[in-house]
């Protein structure tokens, strides 16, 4: 049986051959250990100095197919992912129609099959409540079995405390978690961007942060008083932040994710009406992006997740306010939490926890590790690779990222799932 | 002063000495508005389109006529009846209007940041005629000139702005001006019509209109919109006026001969008695007679930025 000899690459600071045999990791060979030299039948590869890390999992994008395949749809999608890092993705059931049955699960399966047979691999999350609409529950069972991983009413999150508290039941005897996109959509209604010094300047109606974190303090309370897990997806601020870091002092079940771009960016960059930085929650100050930074790096947020939100060009070339919300994150994601490595600001141990084994872990997703005889899921990272994101280098259709046309550092080089390569740069 | 700027899209991004330029300039036209005729062909061959997106009368007359007495030709375009009501977005209709070749825009718009989106796309100038909450730029370069003619000085004059200050573009505009031009600003109003950082403005904050109106020298009420009430920012108009109506009491408190201003349209007995609308130190027509002026001044500057001044009064 045929062996593939990945040479030149960097384990944990150690240089060395990677060796993959039937789709897993035979071995990790440094180069200060003697080395038999492959013979002429094995395939080698030149890893080119690129590190070796776990395949991500992303527990939180929109792929936009059935409906909206303008914008994304299943096959570019996953090949963003693919190209961003990513080998398992759960995307949300905003599409049109809404995934709140059996029949719409199964639909997005058979194309992610039908397209990426080798991965990334694509696990849906059923609507939460029918059609998204917040008054009764959708058939979480049926969404369960035909293959939902979680349940979210992501976009449109349920008001009514009640609904969600039976929710969050019903969906704990199936064993799934439920994903809380916490927004009061009282407190934030008509709101476009984070409200305060910046929304006052621009003219622009806010969000205020309190919006998120009133709803996170009603889940906590409620994980709590059921003692239900609950999962809060892209945390924005300090004061959701705080509230989170009480909750688990006190052990209640709640886990948080943030993006990227809550890690990066602040309200500022919303200055001169940019709707490329135009998202659900909004952009706040720099002091909450400071507060997500050490949030991430302390483990009171578990999870960094891209909240992929592919729209069309023209849709974002309107006035601010008329601009749908959302960042395109697959391509780039890795690129700017790599950057928060290069600050010193993470570790690349912290980014594998976080981008890789803590998702995996609370979704029951295969965990990648890179230990000899694990299914060969793992990137070759090049972190000196400079790249400009745009029309030529992202995958996903939507290019509706502030780095747009900026330079980023670290790309994925090689990405290999079951020992098959889905992307190769090399 | 040779005239660089290709838009005008807020106060902001005006220096100091553009403003004296453009109440210099304004004098100027003051001048020959006064006149039996009152036109002048410095902008003859120039077209002006007044696209006014959100209803308006006042503001789009204003530049009509300054358009007219330039002799620019002026066209109208509103929302309704035009294709934007058909769902065509903003920008393909602007597009279409730059292929036509106009020399300027003059936009209003309901949405913020709408007149710098359309520059952003055009080559000829655009003015802002009030987009959304942010900006109306010619509002307070009127209000600042209908100062400047009885004061000339601003230096620590003090001006109360009274009423509805989050959703007023007039109030960041004038804010930015007057305190470019030395003002000491404070504004009133129930807190839920205060903008949520107003801590950081460079004005002072005051919730009793009695307190606020104290030694000042200029009050400029705004209009209360209606729907403010229907938003749950106000429990109803009754309430609102006995508690920010501007009356001749608060008077005695401000400095001798304090001047009385009002964008308009006024609601009377809301914002304003209806008796203080109307006294001697009321400089709320005057506005309007200043706000011709004033965009007669701003369409040459933007337009003719090659002619030089003497041209004004030698045409």
């Amino acid at each position: 049986m045929s062996y593939t000899h990945i040479q030149n690459v960097v384990l944990d600071s150690t240089s060395g051959s990677l060796i993959l045999h039937q789709g897993c990791l035979q071995a990790f060979i440094p180069d200060s250990d003697s080395y038999d030299t492959p013979s002429a039948r094995e395939q080698t590869l030149d890893g080119r100095c690129c590190h070796v890390l776990p395949s991500l999992t992303d527990i939180h994008v929109h792929l936009r197919e059935p409906g909206f395949e303008y914008k994304e749809d299943i096959a570019s999608g996953l090949a963003a992912a693919a190209a961003g890092g990513f080998g398992r993705v759960l995307a949300m059931a905003n599409t049109r129609p809404v995934n709140d049955q059996g029949s719409i699960t199964r639909y997005m399966l058979q194309k992610a099959h039908e397209h990426h047979p080798d991965g990334p691999f694509l696990y849906p999350v059923g609507a939460l409540t029918r059609g998204l609409k917040g008054k009764e529950l959708a058939p979480l069972a049926e969404l369960a079995e035909a293959g939902c991983r979680a349940f979210s009413n992501d976009g449109l999150p349920v008001q009514d405390n009640e609904l969600f508290r039976r929710a969050l039941e019903y969906a704990s005897d199936l064993d799934i978690i439920v994903i809380d996109h916490c927004e009061d959509s009282f407190l934030s209604a008509g709101g476009v961007m984070n409200e305060g010094r910046m929304s006052d300047y621009l003219g622009l109606k806010g969000i205020p942060h309190v919006a998120e974190s009133l709803q996170v303090s009603r889940d906590i309370l409620l994980a709590a008083y059921l003692d239900i897990p609950v999962h809060l997806a892209h945390i924005s601020c300090a004061s959701s932040v705080e509230l989170i870091y009480q909750a688990k002092q006190k052990s209640i079940p709640v886990s948080a994710e943030t993006c990227p771009h809550y890690l990066h960016w602040s309200e500022e960059l919303v200055k001169g009406y940019n709707t490329l930085a135009r998202v659900n929650p909004p952009l706040r100050t720099p002091d909450d992006v400071l507060a997500l930074r050490q949030a991430v790096r302390e483990n009171v947020v578990d999870i960094i997740a891209t909240d992929h939100a592919p729209h069309a060009d023209f849709e974002k070339e309107v006035p601010f306010a008329q601009a749908p919300n959302g960042i395109s994150g697959l391509d780039t994601a890795l690129a700017l939490c790599l950057d928060l490595v290069r600050r010193n600001v993470l570790q690349l141990q912290d980014l594998v926890r976080l981008m890789a084994t803590s998702p995996a872990r609370l979704f029951g997703l295969p965990v990648c590790t890179l230990e000899p005889g694990r299914p060969a899921d793992f990137i070759l990272v090049d972190l000196e690779h400079r790249w400009t994101p745009g029309p030529d280098t992202m995958l996903s259709k939507g290019k509706n990222t502030p780095c747009l046309g900026q330079t980023l550092q670290g790309r994925v080089m090689a990405h290999f799932l079951g020992g098959v390569p889905v992307i190769n740069r090399l | 002063m040779n005239w660089t700027q290709k838009d005008l899209l807020d106060i902001e991004s005006l220096s100091i000495e553009e403003v004296r330029h453009i109440f210099y300039t304004s004098t100027r036209f003051m001048e020959i508005n006064s006149r039996s005729i009152k036109k002048v062909p410095i902008l003859k061959g120039k077209s002006v389109v007044l696209f006014f997106a959100e209803p308006s009368t006042r503001t789009k007359t204003s530049f009509d006529m300054a358009a007219k007495r330039l002799s620019a030709d002026s066209f109208s375009l509103a929302a309704t009846g035009s294709s934007l009501s058909k769902g065509e977005s903003l920008k393909d209709t602007v597009m279409t209007l730059q292929a036509m070749k106009p020399d300027a825009i003059v936009l209003r718009h309901s949405l913020s940041g709408a007149a710098g989106f359309i520059a952003g796309h055009l080559d000829c100038s655009v003015l802002n005629a009030g987009d959304g909450w942010h900006a109306h730029p010619t509002q307070a370069l009127l209000d600042g000139f209908t100062l400047f003619q009885h004061w000339q000085d601003f230096q620590d004059k003090k001006v109360l702005i009274l009423g509805d200050i989050a959703h007023s573009r007039v109030a960041r505009s004038d804010v930015q001006l007057l305190s470019m031009l030395g003002c000491r600003i404070s504004v009133c109003a129930p807190r839920t019509l205060l903008p949520a950082g107003i801590s950081q403005w460079p004005v002072e904050v005051h919730s009793s209109l009695e307190h606020a109106c104290r030694g000042m020298d200029a009050i400029i009420c705004l209009r209360l919109q209606l729907e403010r009430q229907e938003a749950g920012l106000l429990p109803d108009l009754r309430e609102y006026s006995s508690r920010f109506c501007l009356q001749a009491g608060h008077l005695e408190q401000a400095a001798p001969r304090a001047r009385i201003m009002h964008p308009g349209p006024i609601n009377r007995g809301i914002e304003i008695s209806s008796g203080l609308a109307d006294c001697a130190d009321s400089l709320i027509l005057e506005q309007v007679g200043s706000g011709v002026a004033v965009r007669m001044a701003l369409l040459y500057l933007y337009l003719a930025r090659s002619k030089s001044e003497q041209e004004i009064s030698e045409e």
